[in-house]
């Protein structure tokens, strides 16, 4: 079985070649966020990881930061962050000729004045006469750059720019949209599989119907029904009951039915025994179901719980887009927007709410996986 | 053993064990299919009644319904004198042991046995009182915090009776206890179930489709062929007078042997009748409706077949099966249809293709009509 | 509303339902009968117990909200006056609608087909690869995380930038080092909507994947084992004796996948909103609900548009449970 074949390296090498292309997009994400928010949105993730050339243009501090020395007036100052470790390889001092000086050249302006440049970036632009702008000259530095990463954008993030209230706005929005749909469908599923009531059989087959419905044929009555219940009681139409019940209903019907297929599964007989020594309903469904129901739970919670965490219209139908209401997805939508100023802020945001899911995803994947294939594959 | 602990089972009121079961034309009907006809049954308190009969013939469909698993479509069944047609189980005072012993399987066994007692909030030392009395009588005591899957499935039968008896129910049911347990262990375990019918002296109502389970641990049996009661009595009387073949041949192992036969004279009491044309045989039992010429079947069970011996009738044939137990040897005898089987002493010296003459003694011999019922 | 508040209705707000459930059994176990009548009612009041909640919640999101979209694609854009036909015909000869069905059929044709067929043919090398489990969670890994985030992602490597920049997007920059022009991927007509596909197909394949994985696992190894000691190459038994065996799955998944198609939304409305004619249904239909202040005329009959296309498959799952109710 473990044989060197051809076509088993020829499969390992196909396989791989799905597994890099599959990984590289998100690989990107989670480099760019550790990327220097400047760097961000003018090179490309892949240079942080190696030493890259790069080309930049900076501004040297103007009139106000002169001082006199040695007869002549000095600008000095330094063009690179601290730490960035970058090395200037050339520079020059107009955007045709960028590479035009090696450092320790000394490079003339058309006014005469002069500047040299370290390979950190320290300058020193010395004038026989006052400088007497306010902004300094441009400086084009092309200039070798060492993979850096920061969790300046993190810390940034996490407690500014309404990300981390959005963090909690989401899990106040997925945690109850979990839990309340399995509570009420797990009592349902249990009257589906065994108890007898007229119209058993028609309800089981609405569930099933409803499976496949698509959420939009709900979202305009709702949305009215909402606007309607909020203009008769004085409460707000958008608020985060509202959505929970939204979730509730949208999930129903495969929870039902995954529940239902469960329960199923249970022996008969056992039940049959808990009627003889004298149980109700509800004395199984607490004592017997709920315990032996665990691992179908989980399945169903993970599933339902990151559905309704990476939801995106029913955050966007349901709630206003305020941020005490507002939930990540929407919040990155409207990162997404902008042209790349606030892109650190996308990033990280992106990444810091993928942590719920990929952790559920990774510390869970058995139980996840297992809901997802007992509601396609039959036996 | 028991003694010291059954004393106080013993002791319980006369209340508690007066049981009796009246089952009265009851009809159940799964969709169209009918399948109890009109079945009418009464159960003796304290009985050991076993109901018996091949796959299919209703038999555990009456257990449940008697449990109030089932509905009934129509007829009454009374448990000591009161009508529990629409009764729960839990009202019924009954208690069952299923024969997948349906434990909960996320409880110890202690749990199991004590769940019944929580759910009529009985107070926790009577709860443990119960549950340690029913543990020393099944000697699963060192059990009682384990879980069912680590037991094997003897001890698990017995967490499941244990669960009944708990109970202190007016009525024992039991769904073919033994189906699921290996040869070995279900020989052991009807001995324990005789013991224990004994020692409680409760009624116990039993189903199952192997009929040495039911001759050795009934006091009644009843067989049931396609929801009708085909006959009810004692296991000897169901042995040495069956009244159709269906209860002939259902009793006793190996089964007995049928032979077509024809009516050659009548007397006032007594039929004669031929045996495969090799000689005759007056057995005294009449049937009205029978005349001479008419077909019949001699039964005779191969434990009363005389090998190589004389006796009222006999017949001859070449034996081409010989199987050898080592407390009695059966002889397959070549004849028309099936064969014919004899029983003979464990070192008999006979061998295939010998010839071999059995006698039938008249007194043992039945005789069925056309329809299957037996002559009286 | 500050958090403390918020943690606050979250708490009463899943106690309500635990109350609603616990109290009323509890008060149904203490009536509960010693005499057949009471027996009876009791249950019937306990049947009514159990699914009362569901049933609400079913009737008030899912079949009232059914009935009323398609009550209200007949009237106009309050919902307040009978237009008949009105809005279907507006829809049939509005280009943006026909722009949207053309997307939403090409979406409906391409991915699924190519998420179960990637998944079906990494789920086969996976299975028999020492490393494969690693491989099937990486693959997977993308379903956990929500479209907007997988947009995010994705605009790395879609990003454009002038022809005389850096391009920081990953596509265009391999593009610029083979020599070429880059692009505004997500702007070129027709092929930007293949460019979004692509995302999507990198989310579903996971989930197609990791069924395949489990429906393959229940092939019997000796039919397998059989055909390998016969001589019969790996390609052959995959074409021979794996898809038949599979055609049912094969055919569970590829629904599975065109039902979630059909609803989509997030990825064309983080990423384009619509534009540069990307947009679906899904997009069209958020647009109208609140374009001039909501027109639910014509919302409705967009989401009609999206629920006729999964017909076909309620009519079919409900005929399998139809069989299956049967045994």
């Amino acid at each position: 079985m473990k044989k060197i074949s051809l076509s088993s390296i020829l499969s390992q090498l196909l396989l791989l070649f799905f597994v890099i292309v599959w990984i590289i997009p998100t690989f990107g994400l989670f480099i760019s966020s550790l990327r220097d928010k400047d760097l961000l949105a003018i090179s490309g993730w892949w240079t942080a990881l190696t030493t890259t050339e790069i080309n930049e243009i900076y501004r040297m501090s103007g009139m106000e930061s002169q001082i006199e020395e040695d007869g002549y007036f000095k600008i000095k100052g330094t063009l690179f962050e601290e730490n960035s470790g970058k090395k200037i390889e050339s520079f020059g001092i107009n955007s045709k000729k960028i590479n035009e000086f090696k450092i320790g050249d000394i490079a003339i302006f058309k006014d005469e004045s002069e500047v040299i440049l370290d390979e950190d970036g320290n300058y020193e632009w010395r004038s026989k006469s006052e400088f007497q702008k306010k902004k300094g000259k441009r400086l084009f530095t092309t200039s070798l750059s060492p993979p850096s990463f920061t969790f300046e954008n993190y810390r940034e993030v996490l407690f500014k720019e309404g990300i981390g209230r959005a963090f909690i706005n989401t899990m106040a929005v997925a945690l109850p949209s979990t839990l309340i749909p399995l509570i009420i469908c797990s009592f349902f599923a249990y009257s589906l599989t065994w108890m007898r009531f007229y119209g058993r059989d028609t309800l089981l087959a609405i569930i099933i119907a409803s499976l496949v419905v698509p959420l939009q044929m709900s979202l305009i009555p709702i949305l009215t029904i909402y606007n309607d219940f909020g203009a008769i009681f004085g409460v707000a139409a958008k608020s985060y009951p509202g959505v929970w019940m939204a979730h509730t209903g949208f999930g129903l019907a495969s929870t039902t039915f995954l529940l239902r297929n469960f329960l199923k599964s249970l022996p008969n007989e056992m039940m049959e025994a808990a009627k003889v020594d004298g149980a109700s309903h509800y004395d199984i469904f607490l004592r017997i179901i709920i315990p032996l129901s665990i691992p179908a739970f989980a399945s169903i919670f993970i599933l339902q719980f990151l559905w309704c965490w990476n939801d995106l219209l029913v955050g966007l139908v349901f709630l206003d887009q305020v941020p005490s209401e507002i939930i990540l997805t929407a919040k990155l939508k409207e990162l997404l927007g902008s042209r790349g100023e606030n892109w650190e802020i996308l990033t990280t945001g992106a990444f810091v709410s993928m942590t719920v899911p990929l952790f559920i995803f990774f510390a869970l994947q058995r139980y996840f996986i297992r809901g997802l294939v007992a509601g396609s594959v039959k036996g | 053993m028991y003694d010291d602990v059954f004393i106080h089972l013993k002791d319980r009121s006369k209340e508690d064990e007066v049981a009796d079961i009246n089952i009265n034309t009851v009809n159940k009907y799964f969709g169209d299919v009918h399948v109890i006809k009109d079945v009418s049954l009464d159960i003796k308190s304290q009985s050991f009644t076993v109901l018996v009969g091949p796959s299919g013939c209703g038999k555990s469909t009456m257990l449940r319904m008697i449990a109030g698993l089932e509905d009934i479509n129509s007829g009454t069944i009374s448990i000591d004198g009161q009508v529990v047609n629409d009764l729960p189980p839990k009202q019924r005072n009954i208690a069952m042991v299923f024969q997948s012993y349906a434990l909960y399987p996320h409880m110890t066994v202690f749990d199991n046995m004590a769940f019944g007692l929580k759910l009529e909030k009985r107070s926790k030392d009577e709860i443990n009182e119960r549950v340690n009395e029913a543990a020393r009588i099944l000697q699963i005591e060192d059990y009682l915090q384990r879980k069912p899957k680590q037991l094997s499935g003897g001890q698990r039968q017995r967490v499941a009776i244990g669960r009944a008896i708990t109970r202190k129910p007016k009525v024992f049911l039991f769904d073919e206890p033994l189906s699921n347990l290996d040869a070995a262990l279900r020989v052991q375990m009807r001995v324990e179930l005789a013991k224990l019918h004994n020692e409680l002296e409760a009624t116990m109502i039993y189903v199952t489709h192997d009929q040495t389970e039911a001759m050795t641990l009934a006091d009644d049996i009843v067989v049931l062929d396609t929801g009708i009661v085909s006959q009810k009595g004692s296991p000897l009387e169901l042995y040495d007078k069956p009244n159709n073949m269906f209860v002939g041949g259902f009793i006793g192992s190996p089964k007995m042997n049928f032979i077509s036969s024809k009516i050659l004279s009548k007397s006032s009491d007594a039929t004669e009748v031929d045996i495969m044309g090799m000689s005759k045989i007056s057995v005294s039992k009449m049937s009205a409706s029978s005349s001479e010429g008419d077909s019949v079947t001699l039964g005779i069970r191969p434990e009363h077949l005389i090998v190589n011996g004389d006796a009222d009738g006999s017949w001859e044939s070449k034996v081409f099966v010989v199987e050898k137990l080592g407390d009695v040897t059966y002889l397959y005898l070549e004849k028309d249809g099936e064969p014919l089987v004899a029983e003979t002493e464990g070192h008999s010296e006979i061998k295939v293709g010998d010839t071999v003459k059995v006698g039938f003694p008249a007194g043992r011999c039945q005789l069925f009509d056309s329809s299957g019922q037996a002559f009286k | 509303m500050t958090i403390l508040n918020l943690l606050f209705i979250v708490f009463l707000g899943i106690l309500f339902f635990i109350a609603y459930f616990h109290i009323s059994n509890y008060l149904l176990d203490s009536y509960g009968g010693r005499s057949v009548k009471r027996y009876n009612f009791e249950n019937s009041i306990r049947v009514i117990v159990f699914i009362a909640p569901a049933f609400i919640v079913l009737f008030i999101f899912i079949l009232y909200p059914v009935f009323e979209t398609i009550r209200l694609s007949f009237y106009d854009k309050f919902g307040r006056e009978f237009v008949g036909l009105y809005n279907y015909k507006w829809a049939v000869n509005d280009p943006e609608f026909r722009r949207s069905i053309l997307n939403n059929l090409v979406w409906l044709l391409v991915v699924p087909t190519l998420s179960t067929f990637f998944g079906l043919v990494i789920a086969n090398l996976a299975d028999r690869i020492w490393w494969g489990s690693i491989a099937k969670s990486i693959i997977f890994m993308p379903m956990a995380i929500s479209f907007v985030g997988a947009g995010v992602i994705w605009k790395f490597i879609y990003e454009y930038r002038g022809p005389d920049n850096t391009q920081i997007g990953l596509l265009n920059a391999i593009i610029v080092s083979l020599g070429y022009e880059p692009q505004a991927w997500l702007t070129i007509p027709i092929w930007n909507n293949f460019f979004l596909m692509a995302i999507m197909i990198w989310i579903q394949t996971g989930l197609a994947l990791v069924i395949f994985s489990a429906a393959l696992r229940s092939i019997p190894k000796e039919m397998l084992e059989a055909a390998r000691i016969d001589g019969a190459s790996e390609l052959k038994i995959f074409f021979s004796i794996i898809i038949p065996y599979l055609e049912q799955t094969i055919l569970v998944i590829w629904t599975l996948i065109t039902i979630i198609v059909l609803r989509i939304f997030d990825i064309i409305f983080a990423m384009t909103n619509g534009e540069w004619q990307t947009g679906v249904l899904a997009n069209l239909m958020y647009d109208w609900m609140f374009r001039g202040g909501g027109d639910s005329g014509r919302g409705s009959v967009l989401a009609i548009v999206i629920m006729i296309g999964v017909i076909p498959i309620l009519a079919w799952n409900l005929y399998k449970h139809r069989q299956e109710q049967k045994i």
